[in-house]
Order: structure tokens, then sequence, then C-alpha cells
């Protein structure tokens, strides 16, 4: 679709362009027409292309709105992507940042408390994290302090992997354990003390207590009696008094006792308070082994508790029974008390005591007695029939009563025993749980034994791997120390003796140099000696070149290179030299250079005029046109020769131009290398000159050597060999 | 002395010629007077003759140095 698109806007354009280039005067009106059809064309695609691009735009914004992933694609491969999605969006949503960090930070901050103090640890996760089997998990609810916090210094042990924290060192870590073990059982120790001496005073002060409301109760029991016995009108007058003074000290005994009782309670309730502070306290301390005792203490307070609770209702039930008794000997000696009132009301003569006076009353006041005692027995039948009327409703009420007070005594005996058999149900739990605790620990404790093992074990076969490794280590190091020692000591035993060899060498050495320069200066001597025969007979041979005329040779030079040759029989370098010496110049001698420069015009004159003549061209004819050319060629007789020839200067007039120039700066031997480059009938013609000049040269060249030699030696620079 | 060759040479050239040419002519005559009624065509014809031959030799002599010999190698 977008290549459609592209396609149309192209041809659009292309339209539109053409129409343009092709505008010609004719052509305005249709261009016009064409121009605005393309156009509205043009603008329909353009439209369209826009709509296309906006909506792509605006479905990306959308899109990366809803998926951030796709919005962190995009800013990613298109570069200011990122600030159109601010400017569109608002800033990108923050990464997701994991929430793994909690639980780890927690636990660091739960084993470090842990371990500065034994302060309580509430987190399961702490215990979660431990690799221990379900029973411990069991136990959760009150959590053993020691218990984690020993399983917490082995695991440092036993290398668990804990990031936050770093190992600490073995000693440090029993010395803290064993701190931790001292602490504790320090604390232990005091608190059993301290449990075992509450526990002791409490058993006492209960067990006096108990003891004191037993002594209430007997106590008790023996007033009640004795009121009982008072009461009883069956007893002889006399022993009435004694009775009465025996109640009266029953009372007061009992009274005491009560007292007594009373005050031990209070003391007993005291102790048994403390006891239970010191046990809340005990149990708040949370050192596991001590929990057997706490139970126990717990027991025991609770027996004492039920004793002591016991014993109390015993008391309070004989003092009812007494206040009862009491009760009705009150009203019994309320209504003696009345009877003899009313009888002192009607007999103001008798006193108390009235059956012994049986004898000293008159017809009257017996009369009034009797009248009195039958009205009393008429009042007293009346008020039985009434108190036999009301008996039910006494009976009943009295029923009620008792029957509210049985109520609330069942309650309070129901919420007692309740509280009591809470107390022993709970008491129950806490032994079954100390129980399960001490299996647990059991087990826990052998895990931790078998975990130790392991760790001792691998330990162990690490520390061998290791001993094994340091000391090959240590093998290869003294072994590389003492080849190293060894290489040294060999390096400088070897300079030594290189250093020794040295001098010895160069002192030699100048020994031979001081030998050899003594017998080279004898050499030299001779050598020299030799030079100047050598150089006289060199003299004599350049004295005979001299003697060349202007066209005839030197003298032969045999006689003189025969001289150097006698002379110098020993001298290889002059007998080569000498034996170098063309024959041709020892025969018949050499030309002066004068005579060869002469002679030399007369071969250039003739080599210019044959210089046509060579093998192809050699006819009269060719010889006529040579003439011809040597007659009408024009050309300098000199000219300076070029330090490097080119080919066209090899034609025959310029070589001898080259050649005429050099003959006539005295330098035969370039003239005669031009003459050598002459070709054809030139040459020809020039081969004996050059011959000559050849010769010449050579036996110069000799000579110049020779006397050369002959100087140098001479001069004594130069050693023979 | 290899310069004096060619001078050798024009002297051997131009006496030959000589010789030729006056030895043509005295033929040439003498044929013309003897067998040709005196005309000038024997002259010219032995003058030419002998310049000819004195033309060749010349040239021969010039060339000989050039000239290839072969050997028939048996």
């Amino acid at each position: 679709m977008l290549r459609v698109c592209w396609k149309g806007a192209r041809a659009a354009a292309r339209q539109c362009v053409c129409a343009k280039v092709t505008g010609q005067p004719l052509q305005h009106c249709r261009r016009y027409t064409t121009a605005g059809e393309s156009g509205s064309t043009a603008g329909k695609i353009v439209a369209a292309s826009l709509l296309t691009v906006g909506g792509g735009v605006s479905g990306t914004i959308l899109y990366a709105k809803w998926d951030p992933k796709f919005r962190a694609n995009v800013e990613k491969s298109i570069p200011y992507s990122d600030q159109l999605f601010e400017m569109a969006l608002g800033p990108p949503p923050p990464p997701l940042v994991p929430l793994q960090k909690k639980p780890a930070k927690l636990e660091p901050l739960q084993i470090s408390s842990l371990s500065e103090a034994s302060k309580e640890s509430k987190q399961p996760k702490a215990k979660a994290k431990k690799s221990d089997p379900a029973p411990l998990a069991a136990v959760e609810e009150a959590p053993a302090p020691p218990a984690p916090k020993t399983f917490e210094e082995e695991c440092k042990e036993c290398s668990h992997p804990e990031p936050v924290l770093k190992e600490r060192s073995a000693d440090e870590v029993t010395a803290r354990l064993a701190q931790q073990d001292k602490a504790e059982h320090d604390a232990l120790m005091a608190l059993t003390a301290g449990l075992e001496e509450t526990l002791g005073s409490t058993a006492k002060v209960t067990l006096q207590s108990i003891g004191a409301q037993e002594v209430a109760l007997t106590a008790i029991a023996a007033h009640t009696n004795k009121i009982k016995e008072a009461m009883d009108s069956q007893t002889p007058p006399d022993k009435k008094s004694s009775q009465w003074r025996e109640l009266n000290e029953a009372m007061s005994e009992r009274t005491r006792a009560v007292d007594e009782a009373g005050e031990a309670l209070l003391k007993a309730k005291e102790e048994l308070e403390k006891l239970r502070s010191v046990i809340n306290y005990a149990k708040g301390s949370k050192i596991h082994a001590a929990r057997p005792q706490i139970l126990a203490a717990e027991e025991n307070l609770h027996n004492m508790i039920v004793d002591l609770d016991a014993v109390v209702t015993k008391v309070q039930n004989a003092q009812t029974e007494a206040t009862i008794v009491s009760q009705y000997s009150e009203l019994v000696n309320e209504a003696k008390v009345q009877f003899q009132k009313e009888l002192a009301s009607i007999t103001p003569e008798i006193q108390a005591n009235w059956k012994g006076l049986t004898g000293k009353l008159s017809a009257d006041d017996l009369n009034a007695l009797i009248a009195h005692a039958h009205r009393r027995i008429d009042q007293l039948n009346r008020e039985l029939a009434e108190q036999r009327v009301r008996e039910q409703i006494h009976i009943e009420t009295a029923l009620e009563q008792q029957k509210l007070e049985n109520k609330k005594a069942v309650e309070r005996a129901v919420i007692s025993a309740l509280e009591h058999s809470h107390e022993d149900m709970r008491l129950e739990q806490e032994k079954k749980m100390e129980e399960v605790r001490e299996v647990m620990e059991a087990e826990m404790r052998t895990q931790l034994r078998r975990q130790a093992a392991a760790h001792t074990d691998h330990l162990r076969d690490v520390l061998k791997v290791q001993e094994q490794e340091l000391r090959e280590e240590a093998l290869e190091i003294l072994n590389s120390k003492v080849m190293e020692q060894e290489t040294r000591y060999r390096r400088l035993t070897q300079e030594q003796l290189d250093t020794f060899t040295l001098d010895m060498n160069s002192a030699y050495a100048r020994l031979k140099g001081i030998e050899e320069a003594i017998d080279s200066h004898v050499i030299a001597e001779q050598e020299a000696r030799k030079a100047h025969h050598l150089w006289l007979s060199v003299e004599a041979l350049n004295y005979t070149l001299r003697s060349a005329g202007a066209d005839s040779p030197t003298e032969p030079l045999d006689g003189a290179v025969c001289a150097i040759k006698e002379r110098c029989a020993e001298n290889e370098f002059a007998q080569a030299l000498a034996g170098a010496i063309p024959d041709e110049s020892l025969s018949r001698g050499i030309y002066s250079e004068a005579s060869l420069r002469a002679r030399f015009y007369d071969i250039r004159r003739l080599a210019r005029r044959v210089a046509l003549i060579d093998e192809t061209r050699n006819s009269l004819y060719q010889y006529f046109l040579s003439y011809l050319q040597a007659v009408l060629l024009f050309e300098r007789e000199q000219e300076a020769p070029p330090t490097k020839l080119r080919p066209e200067d090899l034609h025959t007039f310029k070589l001898l131009a080259y050649a005429t120039y050099s003959i006539e700066r005295g330098d035969l031997e370039l003239a005669a290398k031009f003459v050598n480059q002459l070709r054809g009938e030139s040459r020809r013609v020039a081969q004996d000159w050059l011959k000559e000049a050849r010769l010449t040269l050579e036996t110069k060249q000799v000579i110049s050597l020779l006397s050369a030699y002959a100087n140098a030696t001479g001069l004594g620079t130069t050693q023979a060999p | 002395m290899s310069e004096k060759e060619l001078g050798q040479k024009w002297d051997r050239c131009l006496a030959d010629c000589a010789v030729k040419i006056g030895t043509g002519l005295g033929v040439g005559i003498v044929f013309s007077v003897v067998f040709f009624k005196r005309r000038t065509l024997p002259i010219t014809f032995c003058t030419g003759l002998g310049l000819g031959m004195a033309y060749s030799n010349c040239q021969n002599d010039f060339k000989s140095h050039y000239v290839l010999h072969s050997t028939i190698a048996k």
C-alpha cells in the first residue's frame, strides 16, 4: 500500500515537473489544466499520506502508553522518540523493584540481635531459614533462644550462605559460645536458686498457714463442742461455771487461732504471690533448662494453693457451723435471760439461780410463778402453734435462703474447681510440651552432631588437598630458586674466566703486535731499500720513454724492464707489473703522445672522408658520396664531449670532434675511447692508430703504476705483503 | 699503418685505371683502325671496357675487406 502511494506520489510529482519543464508558450492553457488536475490528485495523495503517518504515530503512542516494554523498545530503536513519548505520555514508569531484599534484611537483624543479647526473637522466618526437620517448627509459639542461638553459630561454622554477615573466626565463635553458655548457666543457676528459695519459703509458710488453719479448725471445733456441751443442761451447776470458763477459754483460743490462721493465710498468700511473680520472671527469662523446674514450681504452687483453699473452706465451714451454734447458744442465753428477767419482774426478791430457791418461796410467789409459768407456757404454746403454722413458710424461706447460699457456695466451689482443673490442665500441657521439647532437642542435637561430623570430614579433606598443593608449590619455588642461584654462579664464573682470557689475549696480542712492529720495521727498512732500487729502475724506464722521436718510437723498453725485473726479483707486485707491459713495447718501443697526436689529424681527415663506408655501402659511388659529404659538411673541429653520450652522438663526425677536443686537451685515453666508437671503414682506417694508442696507454699506465708504487714504497707508507 | 691502406688502394686503383683505360684505348684504336674502318665505336667501346674493368677492379679492391669468403666444408 505504501508503494502504491509512493508510486502515485511520484507519478504526480513527475507530471507536475514534466509539465513545468516542458512548458512551452503554445501549451500554456494545457499546462494549467494538467497542473490543476495533477494538483488535486497530488493533494489527495499528500492528504492520504499525512493521514497514514499521523495514524501510525498516534497508534504507536497509544500502544506505548499501554505497554511499557513496547515503549522501551521504541525508545531504544528510534532516536528522539523518548522525547516525543515524554511529551505525550509523561515520564516512563519506573522499573519493578524486586522484593527479595526484605527477608534478607530481616534475617541479619535477627541474627545480630540474637548473637548480641539473649532477647526474644519472635520471627518464624529465622527458624524457617534453618534446614531443620518439621518438629522444631511445631514448637514455634514458645521459641527457645539458646537453641536458635547455638544453631545460628553452628550455621556460621558450617558456612551457611549468608551474604550480609561475614563469618566470625572460630576462636571468636567458641569464645562467644562459651560465654553464652556460661551466662546461660549462671542465669539458670540464679534462677533455680531463686526459684528453690522462694519455693522453699513459700512451702514453709504455706505449711505453717495450713497448720495454723488446722489449729484454728480444731479450736473452732472444740469451741463448738464446748458450746454444745454448755447448751446441754445435763451438767451440774458447779460444773457450769467451769464449763463457761472453759468455754471462754475455748472462745479466746478460737479467736486467737483464727487470727493466727488469718495472718498465716495472708503471709502464705503473699509468699504465693511472690512465688508466682518469680515463676513469671523465670518464664520471662526464657532459659530452656529451667523449664522443668519452672513447671515443678508451678505445680507446687498450684498444689499449695489448692490445699490452702481446701483448708480455708474447711475453716470457713467450721466457722459457719460455729456461728450457727453460737447463734443458737445466744438465742438460748437470750431466752434464759428473758425468762430470768420475767421472773425477776414477777418475783423481784428472787435473784438469779432460782433453782436453789424452791424452799424459800411463798405460796403467792409460787402461784405467781406458776401462773407466770402457765402464761409463759400458753404464750409458748401459742408461739409454737404460730410457728407450726408459719413452719412451712419459714422452712420455705429458709430453704430458699439455703438454696441461694448453696447456689452461691456451689458457684464458688465450681469456680474454684474450674480454676483448679484449668490450672491442672495447663500444667499438664506444659509438662507435655516440655517432654516434646526434650525429644525434639535431643533429635536436633543428633542432627547437629551429624552435620558437625560431616563438616569436619569435609574440612579434613580440603585441608589435605591444600596441604598437597602448598607443598608442591613450595617445592617448585625452592627448585626455581636453586636453579637461579646455580645459573648465577655459573654465569659469574664464566664471566671471570672470560675476562681473564680476554686480558691474556689482549696481552698476548700486544706482545705479538710489538714483535710484529719490530719485524715490520725491519721489513720496512728492507722494503725501503728495495723501493729505492725500484724507484731508480722506474726512473730509468721513464727516461727511456723520453727517447721517442717525432715519428719514431722509443727505444725498446726491454732493457729497462729487465733491469727492473732483476732489481726487484722478490717484489711480486713489481714483477707482475713489469710482466704486464706488452711485448710490443718491450721489443719495439712505443710512440710518444705527440706523434700520436700528429698522426691523429691524418686519421681524422681520412675518417671523415670514408664516413659513409661500411659493410653495406662500399661501392665507388658510395666513396664518391662520402667524399662529397666530407667536403660539404661543416662542423666544429673540436667539440667538448658531454659527460653522458647519447646514441645520436655516435656518428663519425661527432666522435671525431670529441676525440679532437680530448686530444687537444692531452687526454689520449678519452680520444682513444671515442675513436674506438667509430664503425665501418673509418674504424678500419683508425685501427692502427688505435692499436698504437692502446699500447702507449698501457705502457704508460704500467709505468705510472710502477712509479707510483715505487714512490709509495719509497715513502714507506705501504707495507709489502 | 691502416691509414695508409686507403691511400695505397687509391694508388693502385688509379694506376690500374690508367693502365686499363690506356690499354683499352690502344686496343680500341687498333681495332677501329684494323677492323672497323676508323670508326670511333670500338675506341669508345674498348675505352669503356677498360674503364669499366678498372672501375670494377677498383670497387673490388675497396670492397675486398668486406666480402665474405665462404669455404665448402668437407
